[in-house]
């Protein structure tokens, strides 16, 4: 138990001393019993208010300390660091003065409050025991959620150090969404030129392990040891037999639409999904097939030389240990349904960007060709409308980031495609942050005289052959109105359903569009609050492809460090069994999350390595017998007493 | 007399998603009453009902405790279970003459600062609404 208690006040700048009294915080807690030294200093966490905490450990022998400061969150481990040359890192907690109290509160009440915060954690920290790490092993094997640029690019830099990795992707060809782009910006290089050599070394490589067409289903476990579970849904054709001749294909009845194509293309219902997929393999839409029954059908697999169409193939689920995961899973188009001012989903002439990349593409529906839709012709007239979406209270508020960028792309391709056509782009500001990227606008705006207009566009309706896009410049305050061939809406980039679901079995939190929420949105922006768990490309946010790529890096550093450890330092904080007292009803059993207590002698026991310390067993003891170490009954019912 | 009084609540927030929540609200600048004092829990699941009925013999005028959204728990179902008791709590508390609105158990995940701020300031009102604890007498 500590004796010597020293608090220490910081300041935070004025983030904390511009509202709390620092000084009264300070003086008051002196009075404290077992509190023996308490002093205020302008950063704790830097480099001298770190070093003043080493001088009054020892000037004053201190055995245990106390800092108010920020959230626990942003510091604990720093000056549990700076503790541990003197006493047991449990010996120093923080008083969270600052998120939960300066910043949401003024004046003479947050200074109570602040006393009583700290007063909480001094009777908190008075009974913590001094505690040692578990050691648990790490297995060092690399789960990627997605096969997406940043997925397949996160696989690589893991596998190329050494460690297997094992990447599934539900889709039956990896790629994602850079597959479906033409050129990028800002350099234009062609996308899938750029692409395709990357699936092909991620497929090639001997540490990866790659799941196409297949879905997670569990996960569970903690840092260092998860198993999932991995559903294999059958492809009906033997990835190694397929020789991608495509005689299958041609003799298939059935015709659907091509989501790679966002349905502008058909394609069967034995298919492979672009030229370049990976595996190189086709799959059959079992959906789609009339009934993958001999005696309806079955003409591919006669026509199939090489004997890889198999009816019979079953799902089949797989269990993989890994001991950390990146989640890679994109992002889609927000539903262009709910754009009911512009009439999408109404009229053939209005399209999103990505049905547009795939205009754009050599092997898309249109074998590289502008058209306007309803007719076929070349447009002569085209208008983008940026921010459809984004930045819209009614919509996503947030920006998208990428769409200024890829409709100046856009503009620049069309004007290439149709020299003396006339493109106009409807903005609200150009934001072109990246490297290169304003010149690329200046350059699009400039060379290829294309019309950007200020302002949102208000309403579009059809006459005729036209369409008529209406809006207001709002530099000139001018109304305007455009009779255009074809539009093509920048739709806001949001999350996935796929997403929300991995998120859910990973117990990680999920903002309003979507996206993943990182640990800290600054200094922790690849990795999710669990350990363990970590994010790259667009899950976490809209973001280009140079974006997406070193966030994927980045997030694969984090697990090779992890790996270089053979045993990680597990939370000590487990339940603890009063074993005499224990009167064997098997309450604690039945409610662990985790299996982590067992019977042994007709009592319970934990076992700490299994334990997460959650403390729901603590709770549910009917004789009161589990204690949750340093978050025992007694330090939170003293805490709750300074409090009140 | 109810316009000056000032309420004395306890806030349980779960490490996980609650906490980080009233970080979040912290980060956004986002103000609320500053009665709730909060009280660091790792999952809800942790709040044993002693707690409770401690915090109101003890003279609190309101228990509030926030956990994950059901499905979000750290812990896979912790809160479930605290949902399970929050309710039985809420009968026994009535049995005892404490009005059941003095405990509040919300979700607020990490994101949910603003949800935070706007439940805590609510919660705050709700009690103010209702005077003293009948319990602080007894103290
Ligand atoms: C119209 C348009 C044009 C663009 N042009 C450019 C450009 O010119 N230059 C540029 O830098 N950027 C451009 N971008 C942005 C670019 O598309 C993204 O930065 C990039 O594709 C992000 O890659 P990602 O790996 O994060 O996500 P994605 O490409 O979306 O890949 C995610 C992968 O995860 C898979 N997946 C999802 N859920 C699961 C699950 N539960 N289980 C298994 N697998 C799952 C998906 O099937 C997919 O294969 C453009 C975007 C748009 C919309
Ligand atoms: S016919 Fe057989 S080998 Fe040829 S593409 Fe189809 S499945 Fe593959
Ligand atoms: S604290 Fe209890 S219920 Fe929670 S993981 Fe440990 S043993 Fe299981
Ligand atoms: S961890 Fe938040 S309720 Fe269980």
């Amino acid at each position: 138990m500590a004796r010597r208690i020293g608090v220490f006040v910081c300041h935070c700048g004025v983030n904390i001393a511009g509202v709390v009294d620092v000084e009264r915080v300070a003086e008051e807690i002196k009075k404290h019993p077992n509190v023996v030294f308490a002093t205020t200093y302008q950063y704790m966490c830097s480099d001298p208010g770190q070093n003043l905490i080493r001088q009054k450990i020892e000037e004053e022998n201190l055995d245990a300390v106390v800092i108010a400061a920020c959230s626990p969150a942003m510091h604990e481990e720093t000056f549990r660091n700076v503790c541990k040359d003197y006493f047991n890192p449990y010996r120093c907690e923080m008083a969270n003065i600052r998120e939960q109290c300066s910043w949401v509160h003024d004046g003479k009440e947050a200074t109570e409050k602040a006393i009583k915060i700290v007063k909480a954690t001094v009777e908190k920290l008075k009974e913590n025991e001094d505690l040692l790490p578990i050691l648990v092993p790490v297995e060092k094997r690399c789960l990627v959620i997605g096969g997406g640029i940043a997925g397949i690019q996160a696989a690589l830099d893991i596998a190329d150090a050494g460690y297997e990795v094992i990447l599934v992707e539900k889709e039956p060809s990896i790629g994602g969404r850079m597959a479906q782009l033409s050129e990028t910006f800002p350099t234009l290089d062609c996308s899938q030129c750029i692409l395709t050599p990357k699936m092909v070394a991620l497929s090639r490589h001997p540490k990866v392990k790659l799941y196409a067409y297949s879905e997670i289903l569990d996960i569970s476990g903690y840092v260092g040891n998860f198993t999932v579970k991995i559903l294999k849904k059958p492809r009906y054709v033997d990835e190694d037999k397929c020789t991608v001749c495509g005689d299958c294909e041609k003799v298939c009845p059935v015709i659907v639409p091509n989501e790679f194509e966002m349905g502008r293309k058909p394609r069967k219902a034995i298919y492979i999904p672009f030229p370049q997929a990976v595996p190189s393999t086709y799959t059959l839409d079992r959906e789609a097939c009339l009934g993958l029954a001999p005696l309806t059908c079955a003409q591919c697999k006669d026509a199939c030389e090489a004997g890889a169409i198999d009816y019979d193939m079953q799902p089949k689920i797989v269990e993989e240990k890994v001991g950390a995961i990146i989640v890679a899973t994109g992002y889609n188009l927000y539903d262009k349904n709910k754009l009911v001012e512009y009439g999408y989903g109404e009229d053939d002439d209005i399209i999103t960007s990505l049905e547009f990349e795939r205009m754009l593409s050599a092997s898309g529906p249109t074998q590289g060709k502008i058209i306007k839709p309803s007719t076929g012709e070349v447009p002569k007239k085209i208008v983008f409308i940026q921010c459809a979406g984004s930045r819209d209270r009614q919509h996503m508020p947030y920006c998208s980031s990428i769409c200024c960028m890829y409709t100046a792309k856009h503009a620049l391709l069309y004007k290439h495609h149709v020299p003396d056509g006339e493109a106009y782009v409807f903005y609200i500001d150009i934001r072109a942050t990246g490297k290169g990227y304003e010149e690329f606008i200046a350059r699009v705006m400039e060379e290829e005289r294309i019309n950007y207009i200020r302002g949102k566009v208000a309403k579009i309706y059809r006459e005729g052959n036209k369409l008529i896009v209406c809006g207001v410049d709002t530099l000139t305050g001018r109304r305007i109105e455009i009779k255009a061939d074809l539009v093509v809406l920048a739709m806001a980039i949001v999350g996935k359903e796929e997403t929300k679901e991995i998120a859910k079995l990973l117990k990680v939190a999920i903002d309003e569009g979507g996206f993943l929420k990182e640990s800290h949105p600054k200094l922790k922006p690849v990795e999710a609050l669990s350990r363990g768990i970590y994010f790259a490309g667009c899950c976490q946010s809209p973001k280009d492809i140079p974006s997406a790529v070193a966030q994927a890096s980045a997030a694969a550093s984090k697990v090779l460090a992890l790996f270089a450890k053979d045993r990680l330092e597990k939370d000590p904080l487990v339940a603890v069994i009063d074993e005499e007292h224990c009167s064997g009803c098997g309450v604690c059993i039945s409610v662990c999350p985790y299996g982590a207590m067992t019977w042994q002698n007709g009592k319970a026991k934990c076992i700490e390595a299994l334990c997460e310390g959650c403390g729901t067993c603590a709770a549910a003891c009917p004789s009161n017998n589990i204690e949750m170490r340093n978050f025992k009954d007694e330090q939170i019912e003293k805490m709750v007493e300074v409090v009140i | 007399m109810k316009e000056d009084f000032e309420p004395k609540i306890v806030a349980f927030l779960c490490n996980w998603c609650a906490y980080a929540g009233a970080d979040m609200a912290g980060t956004s600048r986002l103000k609320y009453p500053a009665n709730v004092v909060p009280i660091k829990v790792m999952c809800s699941g942790r709040v044993d009902p002693e707690f409770i009925l401690n915090a109101f013999e003890k003279g609190a005028d309101g228990v509030f405790i926030g956990g994950c959204h059901p499905g979000d728990c750290h812990y896979v179902n912790g809160n479930l279970r605290t949902r399970r008791r929050v309710k039985m709590m809420k009968k026994l508390l009535e049995q005892m003459g404490v009005n059941p609105k003095r405990l509040r158990l919300e979700w607020i995940s990490a994101t949910e600062g603003a949800k935070f701020a706007r439940v805590i300031k609510e919660f705050v009102e709700e009690i103010k609404e209702l005077g003293p604890s009948p319990w602080r007498e007894r103290r």
